[in-house]
């Protein structure tokens, strides 16, 4: 009897194992191959010049780098108010008819192909300025970042045990300083990897830039012109008969990655645990 | 003759409640009180007087209403969904259901049964919470406060070296007491203690009962306890709640010695509950 449970532990452990290498092995994969590929590609021009034209070689994909974090940066600004926002109301007062739409509203959004969300943004914001821009394609990024932000936001939020929420009320804290400095500030680990999560998505769209940022050899001036992006510079040149194109197009992925990962970092370093608070 | 009976049969009533209580002014009042959660009655006309700077214990059987009369007082009772309160509740003879909720709760503080530190804080940033989410910012004031509390709680000691380490490092006894600090911290003039021992051992337990024999010269405290032997020790009248109802309120002497009840008698002898 003992022996059997024994063998059906060890068992189901080595499946667990065996399930992680699975799902490892596609990521160590996409890795080893941008790695490799881009590494080639990349030098200083990469990150400090422009594209070339056509047929000339060597430039690189500065304004793309710079695109790509604005276009987040707008993303951002939009999604992090309404999606945080969102997410306190769903979590402290959402316990309502009103809350549960919100709720399958948000779930509904999360699963709406991207480039939907792209179409959006081109009626909203596109059709009435008459022209590509990134402030159109930073709206589409929104769309998209706000039910992740909304829901593990909710969630990270409501994880938090009760007896912290009585702890300070009862010290004659008021509800909203409670919420945000007690309850949102226990959460924030969570609250912050759903963030990355977005960004880390958001980061990685290609078409709902399509018709909304469009694309730019040159450094924009403005934000109401459209932008060059990392991810569409990958789709334009990925798919290019030119080889250095597509020497540049995997660099231009494995910068994409290491940007998310140097911003995860950060952030987590800036918003680890500590219990200094002055 | 007939005036001797009487006397005698009034003596053991007055005896109980010790002369230096019966002076004391009056701090809570409830009268009448009744407490519901949707349909179902919590509380059922509780009338009782929690005289200044002394110690009241309510005992009961679990679901006799002991925590929603304590937290009727404090007015936490209202952060839970459908519930509804009727009579009055006063605070040095104002009716705390006409006060703001969050001055309620500065004026009473509370305890609870598990101890539960902010986790994001250190044991300083806990004790000062209080203040500085009220908008204290004078951080030498704070520090002061911060070091009387911990004192007032009995901590000091243990924890002057490592006060910017989590409040969460604590071992229990200790985490309770740096809750009940910061529940001091802020000044308040009542505090309400949920079954504070409840989840601590023999020797934290101690502690606290201690701590509250000295904390009642400067503050009033009510007991919610399930340990008899704690009402007993640390009380100087008790409450026995029995299915909503407040079954008996005396001097904890007499309660535990001759309980005029028949009811209090068999609970607190064990026979049910």
């Amino acid at each position: 009897m003992f022996r059997y449970r024994k063998i059906k532990s060890t068992a189901l452990y080595a499946l667990c194992v065996a399930s992680v290498l699975l799902a490892l092995i596609p990521l160590l994969l996409i890795f080893y191959r941008t790695l490799s590929f881009g590494f080639t590609a990349l030098n200083l021009d990469f990150f400090t010049q422009l594209p070339k034209p056509v047929g000339e070689s060597g430039g690189g994909l500065a304004n793309a780098i710079v695109g790509t974090m604005i276009l987040v940066g707008i993303g951002c600004c939009l999604s992090l108010p309404v999606g945080i926002l969102s997410g306190i109301y769903l979590s402290e007062y959402g316990q309502n008819v009103f809350g549960t739409s919100v709720r399958f509203l948000t779930d509904v959004l999360s699963g709406v192909p991207s480039i939907v969300t792209g179409v959006v943004a081109y009626t909203l914001v596109v059709i009435p300025m008459k022209h590509f821009s990134a402030y159109a394609g930073g709206v589409a990024l929104a769309i998209l970042m706000i039910p992740t932000i909304t829901r593990t936001t909710e969630e990270m939020m409501k994880t938090v045990p009760h007896s912290y929420r009585e702890a300070a009320l009862a010290l004659g804290i008021s509800e909203w300083k409670t919420t945000l400095r007690i309850i949102l500030r226990t959460s924030l680990g969570g609250v912050v990897t759903g963030v990355m999560l977005a960004i880390a998505r958001a980061a990685g769209e290609t078409a709902p830039l399509l018709f909304t940022a469009l694309n730019n050899r040159f450094w924009h001036t403005t934000l109401d012109q459209p932008i060059a992006s990392l991810t569409v510079f990958i789709y334009n040149y990925g798919v290019s008969p030119f080889d250095d194109w597509i020497a540049q197009a995997w660099a231009g992925a494995l910068v994409l990655m290491l940007m998310i990962l140097l911003l995860s970092i950060a952030v987590r370093f800036a918003t680890r645990k500590r219990y200094h608070e002055h | 003759m007939q005036k001797e009976i009487s006397t005698i049969s009034v003596q053991p009533t007055v005896a109980a409640v010790p002369v230096e209580l019966a002076s004391k002014r009056e701090k809570i009042s409830a009268h009448q009180v009744c407490a519901f959660f949707g349909q179902n009655q919590a509380l059922k006309n509780i009338s009782l007087s929690i005289p200044e700077h002394s110690v009241v214990a309510i005992i009961g059987p679990s679901g006799c209403g002991k925590s929603t009369f304590l937290r009727s007082v404090n007015r936490m009772h209202e952060m839970i969904p459908e519930s509804r309160i009727t009579g009055t509740l006063t605070l040095d003879g104002e009716d705390i259901y006409q006060m703001d909720a969050v001055q309620v709760r500065r004026r009473i503080g509370m305890v609870f049964q598990k101890p539960n530190p902010f986790p994001t804080m250190s044991i300083a940033d806990n004790v000062s919470a209080g203040l500085r989410m009220n908008g204290m910012r004078d951080r030498r004031r704070i520090e002061e406060i911060v070091e009387r509390s911990l004192r007032q709680a009995a901590l000091w000691n243990e924890v002057k070296d490592s006060l910017f380490k989590g409040g969460m490092s604590l071992s229990g006894g200790q985490q309770q007491r740096l809750c009940i600090a910061r529940a001091l911290a802020v000044s308040p003039d009542v505090l309400l203690m949920d079954e504070p021992a409840s989840a601590l051992d023999p020797i934290s337990t101690a502690k606290i009962e201690e701590l509250m024999y000295e904390l009642k010269k400067d503050y009033t405290i009510v007991i919610v306890t399930h340990n008899m032997q704690q009402a007993a020790r640390v009380s100087d009248r008790t409450a026995f709640f029995y299915m909503g109802e407040l079954i008996e309120y005396d001097g904890t002497k007499k309660i535990f010695t001759m309980p005029s009840k028949k009811q209090t008698e068999e609970y607190i002898t064990g026979r049910f509950g």
